[in-house]
């Protein structure tokens, strides 16, 4: 049951992950993007992490796609292709880099020692990601905090340049 | 597998679901009458009163009209989300209702991360209205979706930083015991509901949460004066009946959580024989999300839609800065011991 279920949310996460990039229509990219979010949301919960799988919809699909696509909608971007790309040349560097993320990311999965079979119900519970992010994680969770209120007050000063 | 099909604990679980859905679904129809009923009465109309006693079948007949009606697709929509929209909106409307505890049992399921989930799932009903006004192609819902996606994502700042404090003093996520701890009385008559102790925090989420489900005073994204109908102007028969039962399904799940975390969800006094005892939970937690309900309505009957940049101003710089407030103020409570 869990294996159909897995393969199920791994096949609309792919198959939404490859559709982001094929789509000629900006719109339809970012929506892929919200179904891939949400079935990566679902693989979540069949590892017992539903405060992740919470988390993801929370933070992902619900707050940053719904700016995306707010964003998308006030400029109206409408398709590609229409004008000529200023940024072609960028394949031919993009297309090894990511040859060669991917020929890592598989080699270090290959070589990965296999974990238990069965995740353990208390790893991914609201309690566990509290206290580890404010005991082991504290200083990298500190420092993103203070990144992104850098962001902030960048896009501040971007937005308002006579404050 | 078909072992767990026939399994008591599954057929418990799929009466629990057919019952609870039944009645929201029932009861969606029957909030919509009740708002005509208690519009014309605060106006001193007689109200919907034809079909049936007391026009007690007029969601049947009104179900009816929409399903019959012409169905009518602008021709320059884009038909694949448009078509998809309503859907969009009413599936998590719908789906917050697995994790609401009507009752000590009747719940279908008791997640650990319940009100999470809500504030998750409720926030992507945002996409049906921003793309319903998207795909419409036209420029009024366009800007009523513009307005929608704007002020959802204002208010639900405010909406869950005002969760915060109770979350504090509860330790807890689970919907059914944020309702447990909120059993028993103060000096033997006061409930112990959080509206006593986080009363500034019930009064950020009541009105953000009117704003979140796109009501009246702050249903700027539909404001008929200025925008026909807002995001749902080209939407016809059953699709527009789509949309108007998401609105109706948010408005009662934003009264259920309203309740349950600051009315003492279905705690109440218990009394009588064994199958009073056992209907009264219910009956308290149906009695005050309808409360919720009419003051709603009561909201719309009487007051004016307020300005587009009133509403920016007052999420922004008003409440969402009393929340944090209300956030620091309630964890320095909490450090010191006194909550």
């Amino acid at each position: 049951m869990t294996e159909i279920v897995f393969f199920l949310f791994g096949a609309i996460a792919l198959g939404s992950a490859i559709n982001i990039l094929v789509q000629k229509h900006v719109l339809y990219s970012a929506l892929s993007m919200i179904v891939m979010l949400g079935s990566i949301a679902g693989l979540f919960v069949l590892l017992h992490a539903e405060m992740l799988a919470v988390v993801q919809i929370l933070v992902y699909a619900g707050a940053i796609m719904v700016l995306f696509v707010f964003v998308i909608m006030l400029l109206n971007v409408g398709r590609e292709g229409e004008s000529p790309d200023p940024l072609r040349w960028l394949k031919f560097v993009g297309i090894p880099a990511g040859l060669f993320l991917l020929s890592l990311l598989s080699s270090s999965v290959w070589h990965a020692e296999s974990g238990p079979q069965t995740a353990s119900t208390f790893i991914g519970s609201p309690e566990a990601i509290g206290s580890s992010l404010f005991t082991d994680y504290l200083l990298p969770f500190e420092a993103t905090s203070v990144l992104i209120l850098i962001a902030i007050v960048g896009a501040l000063v971007l937005a308002k340049r006579e404050l | 597998m078909t072992g767990y099909l026939t399994s008591t604990t599954f057929l418990v679980l799929l009466t629990k679901m057919v019952v609870i859905f039944g009645v929201v679904l029932t009861s969606l129809a029957y909030v919509t009458l009740l708002e005509r009923k208690v519009m014309a009465w605060i106006q001193m109309r007689p109200g919907p009163n034809r079909v049936g006693p007391l026009g007690l079948l007029q969601p049947l007949a009104d179900g009816l009209k929409f399903l019959f009606k012409e169905d009518i697709i602008p021709t320059s929509a884009n038909k694949i989300i448009y078509i998809a929209s309503p859907a969009i909106s009413l599936i998590p409307a719908l789906l917050v209702f697995a994790v609401i505890p009507f009752g000590p049992d009747l719940q279908i399921t008791d997640l650990n991360v319940g009100l999470l989930f809500i504030f998750a799932v409720t926030s992507l009903g945002v996409y049906g209205i921003v793309l319903g006004g998207w795909a419409s192609n036209s420029k009024y819902p366009l800007m009523g979706g513009l307005r929608a996606s704007a002020q959802m994502i204002s208010y639900e700042l405010s909406l869950t930083l005002s969760v915060i404090g109770v979350l504090m003093i509860a330790n807890t996520l689970s919907l059914q015991e944020l309702t447990e701890l909120q059993g028993g009385v103060w000096f033997g008559f006061v409930p112990r509901w959080n509206v006593f102790l986080q009363p500034v925090a019930f009064c950020i989420f009541v009105v953000s949460a009117i704003a979140e489900t796109n009501r009246l005073p702050f249903d700027l994204a539909e404001a008929e004066q200025e925008l026909v109908g807002g995001w749902h102007t080209e939407f016809s028969s059953m699709k527009f009946a789509m949309f108007f039962l998401a609105e109706y399904a948010n408005m009662i799940t934003a009264s259920s959580v309203a309740t349950i975390l600051f009315l003492g969800g279905w705690n109440g006094p218990s009394f009588g024989p064994w199958w009073v005892e056992m209907a009264l939970p219910t009956l308290w937690f149906l009695t005050k999300v309808l409360g919720f309900i009419l003051f709603y309505m009561i909201l719309r009957a009487t007051l004016p839609r307020i300005r587009y940049d009133q509403l920016m101003a007052f999420g922004w710089k008003v409440l969402l800065l009393l929340a944090l407030a209300n956030v620091v103020v309630t964890s320095l409570l909490v450090a010191v011991g006194v909550l």
